[in-house]
């Protein structure tokens, strides 16, 4: 599996590093059940999964790579920092 | 059928013609008081204990594929009690005592061997941590020993001692650690579980489940609708799909675990071996082969298969920890996806759903739990209450952050145990 960053090309698996899915932040600082949701539950989806990965040993940017977890397929990376699509 | 020596002898010397088959191929009926999703080892040790301990005999477990395909077919055989914190600990101790009596209880050679575990330590930290792992150890009643560095010497003198990154000081010897073989544990269930009346149906994949009024109903399958007053999901690897018919999200994210076979050697080594720091683990199967594994790829995957960088590391560990090994040429490699929870533990628990159980969650510790998850889970079904082993294995101890089983230290992240 290579990922191809947005500022590097494309590049070896082994300068990022899976960061977690990529999902929503509640608004509220208190607890409430959709910290629980947010922090623990997933989708976990056996086909196209959308993630935060971090290219540690590259240009240190944040990424989200939509990916598909049955064949490892890349089908975008996009910089965390314009946001999710 | 009973297996004997005096048996094998007779059927060796009469040509092998009074084998039958070990298990029933029955049709799905139309409905059961208990119907387990999942043939895997845990799914027919549920089934096997739902019968011998409870006397509850109709129910059926529901495989999509064929018994013992799955996880307990993917996996490096490894049998273990050396947790430390409360809730790991007197599970897998029950679950070690079980192993134990397998094979004299299912009549059926498990090949349970209890060679040795060895978990090696590099620094006075580490070592001061393995101490403290193995008083808890011996607090639960499972048996540990520190070993200094000629101790480990003693047993393992094939390894690379003087190392210049991680040089050998010790480590912790479980001499009840071991392992077994993993078809056999699958097969030596399923037998029992069928002869006491259990229904294992093949190729019946579970396509939803059917709740009424927050009550589960049943099930629908490949192979028709099925009437159930209980049932129960045993299908880690595919936790999230199979929760999902019912309306759940899990706590659990799938990641893929690879492991690696040589060719068959000559005996070389004896015991279990854990190099911790390297993430690499090995022991030699009877068949010859050296199995071993390292970490998780650390990305989620259903794929059975891992990428190249993984597969490198193990390979730099293993030459690191013994040189020798650089002899041997890998025959295989797999990868089994794995139910990796935010505290690296299990779930053996009841649902929000009337009659709808769960057990899942095993992260990479599986196939040693195989015979206390079904002891434990068929406890919950028949009679409504956590057996003592796995009370604090709960599904909703994420919510509240009480009980949390955070074995490794590494916190709240899935793939990160």
């Amino acid at each position: 599996m290579r990922l191809t960053c947005p500022r590097c090309g494309s590049r070896d698996l082994r300068e990022f590093t899976y960061r977690g899915a990529a999902l929503a932040r509640p608004d509220s600082q208190e607890w409430s059940p959709a910290w629980d949701d947010y922090l623990h539950l997933r989708d976990n989806p056996a086909g196209l999964s959308t993630e935060y990965w971090y290219h540690g040993l590259g240009c240190a940017a944040f990424l989200i790579v939509q990916r598909d977890t049955r064949t490892h397929e890349v089908h975008s990376v996009t910089l965390a920092a314009e946001g999710r699509t | 059928m009973r297996f004997s020596g005096l048996r094998v002898l007779r059927e060796g010397l009469s040509g092998n013609k009074g084998w039958g088959p070990q298990w029933r191929d029955p049709a799905p009926k139309p409905a059961y008081d208990i119907v387990i999703i999942g043939g895997g080892g845990h799914g027919l040790s549920t089934a096997y204990y739902l019968a011998r301990e409870h006397g509850l005999k109709n129910v059926a477990v529901l495989e999509k594929g064929y018994l013992g395909g799955g996880n307990v077919g993917r996996n490096t055989t490894i049998v273990r009690a050396n947790y430390i914190l409360p809730g790991n600990s007197e599970f897998y101790s029950h679950s070690l005592k079980l192993w134990e009596g397998l094979e004299e209880e299912l009549n059926y050679n498990v090949m349970h061997s209890q060679r040795g575990l060895i978990n090696l330590f590099h620094s006075d930290g580490q070592r001061d941590a393995f101490v403290r792992r193995g008083n808890a150890m011996r607090n639960q009643g499972d048996d540990a020993e520190l070993l200094d560095r000629d101790g480990v010497r003693k047993h393992l003198p094939y390894l690379d001692f003087d190392q210049g990154r991680y040089p050998i000081h010790g480590g912790l010897l479980h001499r009840r650690g071991g392992t077994a073989r993993h078809d056999a544990v699958a097969w030596g269930y399923a037998r029992g579980a069928s002869d006491r009346g259990v229904d294992l149906i093949q190729n019946c994949e579970v396509t939803g489940i059917d709740v009424e009024g927050g009550k589960v109903t049943g099930v629908q399958t490949s192979r028709g609708a099925i009437k159930a007053r209980k049932v129960a999901i045993v299908t880690a690897g595919r936790s999230g799909q199979v929760a999902a018919m019912a309306g759940m999200r899990l706590p659990i994210e799938s990641q893929v675990l690879q492991a690696f076979v040589t060719e068959g050697l000559k005996p070389v080594i004896d015991h279990v071996v854990s190099f911790g720091m390297g993430h690499f683990y090995i022991s030699q199967s009877d068949k010859g082969g050296l199995v071993f594994g390292g970490d998780l790829d650390f990305y989620p995957s259903y794929a059975q298969r891992g990428n190249l960088p993984t597969a490198e590391h193990v390979m730099e560990a293993a030459m690191t920890l013994m040189p020798a090994i650089g002899k041997a040429r890998v025959l295989r490699s797999w990868g089994g996806i794995m139910d990796m929870t935010p505290d690296g533990s299990p779930i053996i628990d009841k649902t929000d759903i009337d009659g709808l159980y769960l057990d899942c969650g095993w992260c990479y510790g599986g196939f040693k739990a195989v015979p206390g998850s079904g002891f434990a889970l068929a406890h919950l079904i028949a009679t409504g209450r956590p057996h003592d082993s796995a009370a604090k294995l709960r599904l909703d101890r994420f919510r509240d952050g009480y009980g949390l089983m955070d074995e490794e230290g590494t916190g709240a992240q899935h793939h990160l145990h």
